[in-house]
């Protein structure tokens, strides 16, 4: 189907069918129940989902395929939702001409950037995209907010105001981001007993979207162009000899991954219609690299697994607090217990960047495929073993319910 | 005349920054080839030490003057540091004033152990695997590192003063022979100068002067043929790395008093420190020194009024417009050598 192999295709409609029922699945506990806080079916973090996983398959693209580790790709992500954002303050609120315009505008970026950074490799491309990011995020931040040249409106960020222009902005049109009339925050929520779920427009149009990105990704991953640069990341050198000019292979590549940046960026303005220079800063860049090496880099879904993964636990473990902990070991003795919060409570509510820290090292150091990786090595070994189960959540602490 | 000077005193401080941030990284890389992203931490984590000092220092125990009373009559609670019960208050007070300076002793065991750990425990491993591991491995010790510091000592910036002898400004106009007034510079800024001067030179004369410091620039040139000499190196590669980590970690010590230290300044400073590393020449411990110096100095000149009103937000953008430029027409940096990096 679609010129894919049978493997890529299944690997399609899966992850097709999981973006289209995630409200579905990311709300099994019943509303009100203890386990409600780990339920993530709510519109605002599904589109985060789904959009860090465009940005995530994007880099993918460049750092996976040609093992070109960008640290500057949040600049495009910027760069894509300013231009979204003065989409709407000059034209109107329909998202169509935004996102397109921010990847346009975040292409035209990249091959700037890119030709440019493109002509070193190694350590000194990392800095190269690293000093380029942040350049752009200092000048986002201060130069291009002065009263006369208001491109960025600095520190408050760029925001759509009442006395803009808006030339297409119809009388009856909503006054919100929206899909020729169907505003993205609409919400249908369905109650199935103790259930409910709620299903957002932005959100099925951010994973329509996604979904349309995540085949492109396959075809090019498939592609003579992609075995290109697969070359090129186990060995330019001997490329470079046999005559082929690399050079080409790469830029398109590092362009094609800023134009992922931009649509995320663009759809983030889209959901939000809001842009600040901060989404431009390199510790934004740090963390897709982060969802990429977590998932598994040169893997086909593993970027949209680590990004998911990284954004669910992210807003999860930040919202889980001592009392909660306290409640999950109440079955154990009062001593014992307030050991127990003790020694978790640095890595919970705020220390979640700490417990993400350390999640990293451990994949970088012990499992350099990333989750994917790790998801093989265990089916292989229950292949292998069928009775053997895996004693790795022997050692977890089950919560008590 | 003397505004072109005092430009150039003013970039001094950050400068010595930078280039005592550069030499540590320059260093680990010159020695172990390592890309050590945690650098930026080990120069939090140094300042941090003097924090901790601080904090030490001040711990005091409270007695009851009867003799005095408070607001309400009841007799006044004292506070007196046990420094200064132990010394007496004129020492103590003293001591508790250069808790600062103190650090320094503080700090140099705690940094040597902290990268040695650091090379033996994570960086050791990362020797065969490619450069993208390293910096990821690192990057995300970094981030731990932080969120811990982060732990402790909460997110705001905590005050380290400098010593009262030591703070305070000095018209170096008059002594040189300009107009009273016409510079006006911070004694701790001097001070720092001074310092990243001293440590710079340490190193140097360390690795030029002494057998162990030319067998490690033995090694750094060519470490096969130094291990087959029966050479134990990567054993001193080792003791570099504390040397690196602990030039760092003084440099963020001495830094408290110009900045306030909080748990993401490495990060701040380390971005700079890569441009740095790189405009000076990777692997080049003079070039790492001499861009310091002068990415600093250029800073400074970029953040004058007349610079900015001629070019809004130059002195934001200055050293990454100079990394750009240097790294596009001399791609081995100011002072780098051949091969260093170079697939």
């Amino acid at each position: 189907m679609f010129g894919l192999n049978k493997k890529d295709t299944s690997l399609l409609i899966i992850v097709g069918l999981l973006t289209l029922l995630a409200p579905f699945i990311l709300n099994p506990f019943p509303e009100g129940s203890a386990m409600a806080q780990f339920n993530a079916g709510y519109p605002d973090l599904m589109q985060r989902f789904v959009i860090f996983g465009i940005f995530a398959i994007g880099f993918n693209i460049l750092f996976g395929l040609t093992g070109y580790l960008s640290f500057g790709h949040a600049a495009f992500l910027g760069v894509g939702s300013y231009s979204a954002v003065w989409m709407f303050k000059l034209l109107s609120y329909n998202i169509i001409p935004a996102i397109a315009l921010s990847v346009v505008v975040a292409g035209v970026f990249s091959l700037l950037i890119g030709y440019v950074s493109l002509r070193r490799s190694g350590i000194y491309f990392s800095i190269l995209t690293l000093a380029f990011a942040q350049m752009s995020f200092a000048l986002a931040y201060s130069v291009l907010s002065n009263p006369k040249f208001n491109l960025t409106n600095g520190e408050t960020g760029l925001q759509v105001y009442a006395d803009d222009p808006q030339i297409l902005q119809g009388a009856n049109s909503p006054d919100l981001p929206h899909l020729f009339g169907l505003p993205m925050r609409a919400t249908y929520t369905m109650d199935v007993g103790a259930w409910s779920f709620d299903f957002n427009a932005g959100y099925y149009f951010c994973a329509i979207v996604m979904m349309v990105v995540f085949y492109l990704s396959i075809r090019i991953f498939r592609s003579p162009f992609g075995m290109m640069l697969r070359a090129v990341k186990s060995n330019q050198q001997r490329m470079n000899y046999t005559g082929l000019n690399s050079k080409p292979y790469t830029l398109a590549a590092f362009v094609i991954s800023g134009m992922y940046a931009g649509l995320a960026g663009g759809l983030m303005a889209a959901m939000d219609p809001l842009a600040g220079a901060e989404r431009m800063q390199w510790t934004a860049s740090g963390e897709v690299v982060l969802m990429t090496i977590l998932g598994g880099t040169g893997t086909l879904i593993g970027p949209v697994l680590g990004a998911g993964f990284i954004k669910y636990f992210e807003n999860i473990f930040s919202k889980i607090n001592d009392s909660v902990l306290h409640s999950w070991f109440a079955f154990l003795p009062d001593g014992l217990e307030d050991a127990v919060v003790f020694v978790i409570h640095p890595f919970i509510g705020k220390g979640w960047h700490l417990t993400l820290g350390i999640l990293f090292m451990l994949v970088v150091i012990y499992l350099p495929g990333g989750l994917v990786e790790g998801g093989q090595r265990l089916l292989n070994r229950i292949k292998r073993k069928k009775p053997k189960t895996d004693d790795a959540t022997s050692g977890k602490t089950e919560p008590a319910e | 005349m003397d505004a072109i000077l005092l430009q150039i005193l003013n970039g001094l401080d950050k400068g010595s920054a930078y280039a005592l941030i550069a030499l540590g990284l320059t260093l680990i890389f010159g020695t172990l080839g390592v890309v050590n992203f945690a650098h930026g931490a080990l120069f939090m984590i140094g300042a941090f030490c003097a924090v901790t000092l601080q904090k030490l220092m001040n711990l005091s125990f409270e007695t009851i003057d009867e003799s005095q009373t408070d607001f309400l009559g009841n007799p006044l609670k004292v506070e007196t540091p046990y420094v200064e019960a132990w010394f007496g208050p004129e020492t103590g007070a003293t001591i508790i004033d250069w808790s600062v300076p103190l650090a320094i002793l503080f700090a140099i065991p705690i940094m040597l152990a902290v990268g040695y750990v650091m090379e033996r425990g994570l960086i050791k491993h990362f020797y065969k695997r490619p450069h993208a591991d390293q910096i990821l491995v690192t990057f995300g010790l970094a981030i731990v590192l932080q969120e811990i510091v982060k732990y402790f000592f909460g997110a705001n910036p905590i005050q380290t003063p400098a010593p009262d002898a030591l703070s305070g400004s000095i018209d170096l106009g008059t002594m040189i022979g300009f107009d009273p007034n016409a510079i006006i510079y911070p004694i701790w800024r001097l001070v720092y100068f001074g310092f990243a001067v001293a440590i710079i030179g340490a190193v140097f004369s360390f690795l030029q002067f002494t057998t162990f410091g030319m067998v490690v620039r033995a090694g750094m040139a060519d470490r096969e043929t130094v291990g087959l000499l029966g050479i134990n190196i990567d054993r001193r590669f080792t003791i570099m790395f504390g040397i690196a980590a602990a030039v760092a970690g003084l440099a963020g010590v001495m830094y408290g008093p110009l900045n306030p230290p909080n748990y993401h300044m490495g990060m701040d400073f380390l971005v700079l420190s890569f441009v740095v590393v790189v405009v000076g020449g990777m692997g080049s411990l003079p070039g790492a020194v001499l861009a310091g110096f002068l990415l600093g100095i250029l800073e400074s000149f970029a953040s004058t009024t007349w610079a900015t009103t001629t070019i809004p937000g130059i002195n934001q953008i200055i050293i990454y417009l100079v990394a750009i430029i240097v790294l596009l027409t001399r791609p081995r940096g100011l002072m780098g050598r051949k091969g260093v990096m170079e697939e």
